[in-house]
């Protein structure tokens, strides 16, 4: 004869039985985990050209009104550096407010240099690699960074805990914390431009031509023929996260 | 088996119990593994559309053409063409409805981002027209003579 809390209590305890596997099955679903990695038709990739650059900082200035990156906090999704390199050997470089408001005066970092004394000066907008291999990704304990299939890696702001591991991880030092959202923040493509077959704010307000985006699994396409037939470079390629932002005409001192 | 050792015991079961049942309502449907498997692709599918869902500001100069084609045509014929107009008009998001107006940007660091000379021998920097700021009449804005549309002194190009 059972009695009526022993009914009670098995009951209770059967039914936690059945429903722990059920939700906890999704932790770890090994069909999930070998997912194809090679079903990906679209592969976002970025061009700069360090000799069109001119430091007009106009790039700089439409990323942050179409991202909604406070204009005057001293963060930004991409900024333009500047490399004055002098005959004496000295590398002199600056990126004031991120080059929002372009440069307008040969004061690298302060310091006023002849015309005479300049070996070579030029320019390097820089802006998230989106790596093959994120970094950021791997360390990010939550998953709220992540690499969409076309390979862009975005920051969901509702799962972000702001721990910060991924600032950290970052070799190239592109994220940093949003002032208003006080999540992770990168550049990602202008992932609502491109995904609507626009070209990205900073590729559309450059005069120059010096940043170009494609999809470089296309085969016609202008960006995948250069970075596939022209000599091109990435940043820090020894850290093997393979960056999908390629340089022309990048010089030594650019690191 | 009742014993005062299993006790604790089922105590962090339960809580163990809990914590994953809570789990099953918090966490979303869509919170798994996708394409690029475990290590890059654990995440909230459904965030995607919300950063595709993001709102376009700007609409790049063939948006402007068809409502100021004076203003569009006269451009293109000088070497200011290759700017946008949001460059110096501010985004347009949804205008002529948001905002009304565009602003315009007629000061002189607005020029001067291209236009102020710097010897910089490995740039396209030092291919431009460019003056010296210090010297070339330096308390005016640069639209008091230049008009933007047309910029050079002597009218159009070619």
């Amino acid at each position: 004869m059972i009695t009526r809390r022993d009914f009670i209590k098995y009951s209770l305890q059967g039914a936690a039985a059945i429903a722990i596997p059920a939700l906890t099955i999704e932790i770890l679903n090994p069909s999930k985990l070998f997912a194809s990695k090679d079903t990906k038709k679209v592969r976002w990739g970025f061009l700069v050209d360090t000799q069109k650059c001119v430091g007009c900082g106009f790039c700089v200035r439409a990323c942050k009104l179409e991202n909604e990156v406070p204009y005057d906090a001293n963060v930004s999704r991409t900024w333009v550096e500047r490399y004055v390199v002098t005959k004496d050997g000295r590398v002199l470089t600056d990126s004031p407010k991120a080059a929002r408001d372009g440069f307008t005066r040969n004061d690298p970092a302060g310091i006023n240099i002849k015309k005479g004394d300049i070996e070579k000066a030029f320019f390097v907008p820089k802006l998230c690699n989106q790596c093959e291999n994120p970094p950021c990704v791997q360390v990010c304990p939550v998953g709220a960074t992540y690499q969409a299939s076309d390979g862009v890696v975005l920051v969901d702001r509702k799962w972000c805990i702001g721990c910060g591991y991924c600032i950290m991880a970052c070799p190239y030092g592109v994220r940093f914390f949003h002032p208003v959202y006080r999540t992770a923040e990168k550049c990602n493509f202008c992932y609502h431009r491109i995904t609507k077959g626009m070209k990205t704010a900073c590729v559309q307000a450059c005069p120059f031509g010096a940043r170009l985006i494609g999809n470089i699994s296309d085969p016609n396409d202008e960006v995948g023929r250069i970075i596939r037939t022209e000599r091109v470079t990435v940043l820090k390629d020894e850290y093997g996260t393979k960056p999908q932002v390629y340089y022309r005409g990048l010089s030594k001192e650019v690191r | 088996m009742k014993s005062h050792v299993l006790r604790p015991l089922y105590v962090v079961i339960g809580i163990i119990a809990l914590v994953l049942i809570i789990r099953g309502f918090i966490v979303p449907k869509d919170f798994g593994v996708y394409d690029r498997g475990y290590m890059y692709s654990w995440y909230r599918k459904s965030n995607e559309d919300e950063w595709k869902a993001f709102k376009v500001k700007h609409r790049s100069s063939e948006y402007c053409k068809d409502c100021h084609t004076d203003k569009y045509s006269s451009i293109m014929q000088t070497p200011h063409a290759i700017i946008q107009c949001e460059n110096c008009h501010d985004p347009a998001i949804d205008h002529p409805e948001n905002p009304p107006k565009l602003s315009i940007n007629k000061s002189r660091e607005q020029c001067l981002r291209c236009h102020s000379y710097l010897p910089y021998p490995t740039s396209n920097r030092a291919n431009i027209k460019a003056i010296d700021p210090d010297n070339h009449n330096p308390d005016i804005e640069c639209v008091m003579c230049h008009n933007p549309h047309k910029p050079s002194l002597e009218g159009f190009k070619k």
